[in-house]
């Protein structure tokens, strides 16, 4: 079924929007509940852990470089390198990879 | 005499006060420009190289100005995924504006004109939030509203900028910067851990369930003798929706944020209802730090 992109984007906002306009407009009281607090404060770490593992596998040409690309990431974070050093790290590590599998290919090594 | 002169006074010291907090606004949100440049440009980029237009990812970007929920949403709309996956999707990956929206509503300048908040609204991202509630006293919207009017550019100018060289950079270099927001990702939750060591349970059993749900059905269909297309596989956006929700939920339960942490939280709130400059108006509870 072909859904339309103009609708897609109008859910997105709408939603987003009502989220972060609701409680100024609602004038509830603030949620103390300490599960409700701490569901929303893991929920982030979730969403994006979720998100990058197993997709960032099949992101690159080769899972392998992917894998490559993880674990590097993984030691450049856990190393409190800046957001862009991890990326770049990140990509640097599968355009070498690839470059290398390419010349392993070439010799007919693999 | 005196009574007439005050509240003119006043009105043009208000906007004066205004006209500075908007400023500082503006120059404490450029370095939040320069990164959210980086990560637009990280979504441009995926989202061109993966057959949207370029035009369409700007509007998401301008339109949403969320990191997780964006890439998220970008995910359900390349696989074709309904309507229902994009509004469950964003509203469990967002759902946590809603309680820094409450956050900033609970120390807002009383006089702050609903105009103001509603336009305030737009921008509750994480960092102008960050910037927003961590200044002393009231929140004060137009401090807020500088913020945005720097870093919102900053991330429709980085999606177009990606979406731009989405286009023209070859192939073998697109594989090698399609990894760059999965390297931001992991940049945003693994240092956290260091001092929250929850964390990192948390995010072994994303990745551990988000990879059962992925590979899973094939593995199991495989080792039963299963038809192969028998079980179900799930789109990328249900399986993040299904994913975030349980393991957020499990770890809310199993190891909920320490119940002094909240009411410190609860507590400082109080205590910094007082407002930063010296006109009579004393906050609801009037007392000094």
């Amino acid at each position: 079924m072909r859904h339309s992109i103009y609708i897609y984007i109008l859910l997105m906002a709408l939603v987003t929007y009502a989220i972060r306009a609701l409680p100024i407009l609602a004038f509830t009281r603030e949620i103390r509940s300490p599960f409700f607090k701490s569901f929303l404060y893991y929920v982030p770490y979730a969403a994006l852990a979720s998100m990058t593992f197993p997709a960032i596998l099949t992101a690159t040409a080769s899972p392998i470089s992917g894998l490559l690309a993880f674990v590097v990431a993984l030691w450049m974070a856990y190393r409190k390198k800046s957001l862009l050093l991890v990326a770049l790290s990140a990509c640097g590590a599968v355009f070498l990879a690839e470059r290398g599998m390419d010349l392993a290919r070439a010799m007919q090594l693999i | 005499m005196l009574i007439f002169c005050v509240p003119v006074r006043e009105k043009t010291e208000v906007e004066a006060l205004n006209r500075e907090n908007f400023r500082m606004g503006m120059r404490d949100g450029i370095p939040i420009a320069l990164g959210y440049f980086a990560v637009s440009f990280a979504f441009g980029m995926t989202a061109v190289a993966d057959g949207m237009r370029g035009m369409d990812a700007v509007i998401i970007s301008a339109t949403n100005v969320t990191s997780a929920g964006q890439f998220a949403g970008l995910g359900i709309i390349l696989g074709d995924g309904s309507y229902l996956e994009i509004l469950l999707s964003q509203l469990v990956i967002n759902l946590r504006y809603m309680l820094m929206s409450f956050s900033l509503a609970q120390r807002m300048e009383p006089d702050a004109p609903l105009y103001k908040r509603l336009l305030m609204s737009f921008g509750v991202t994480d960092e102008i939030f960050g910037i927003s509630i961590t200044r002393p006293g009231y929140v004060r919207p137009d401090f807020h509203l500088g913020a945005m009017a720097v870093a919102i550019p900053g991330w429709v100018l980085g999606t177009a900028t990606g979406a731009v060289m989405g286009k023209l950079l070859p192939a073998m270099i697109l594989s090698a910067l399609s990894v760059a927001i999965y390297g931001m990702f992991l940049a945003i939750i693994i240092p956290p851990m260091e001092k929250d060591h929850s964390l990192l349970g948390l995010v072994l059993a994303a990745m551990s369930l988000s990879a059962a749900l992925a590979y899973g059905p094939e593995l199991l269909e495989g080792a039963l003798g299963l038809v192969s297309g028998l079980l179900p596989r799930l789109s990328s956006g249900t399986s993040v929706i299904i994913v975030t929700v349980f393991a957020a939920a499990l770890f809310a339960w199993i190891r909920p944020l320490p119940q002094e942490e909240a009411d410190a939280d609860a507590a400082e709130e109080d205590r910094e209802k007082v407002p930063a400059d010296s006109t009579g108006n004393g906050g609801e509870k009037g007392r000094k730090k």
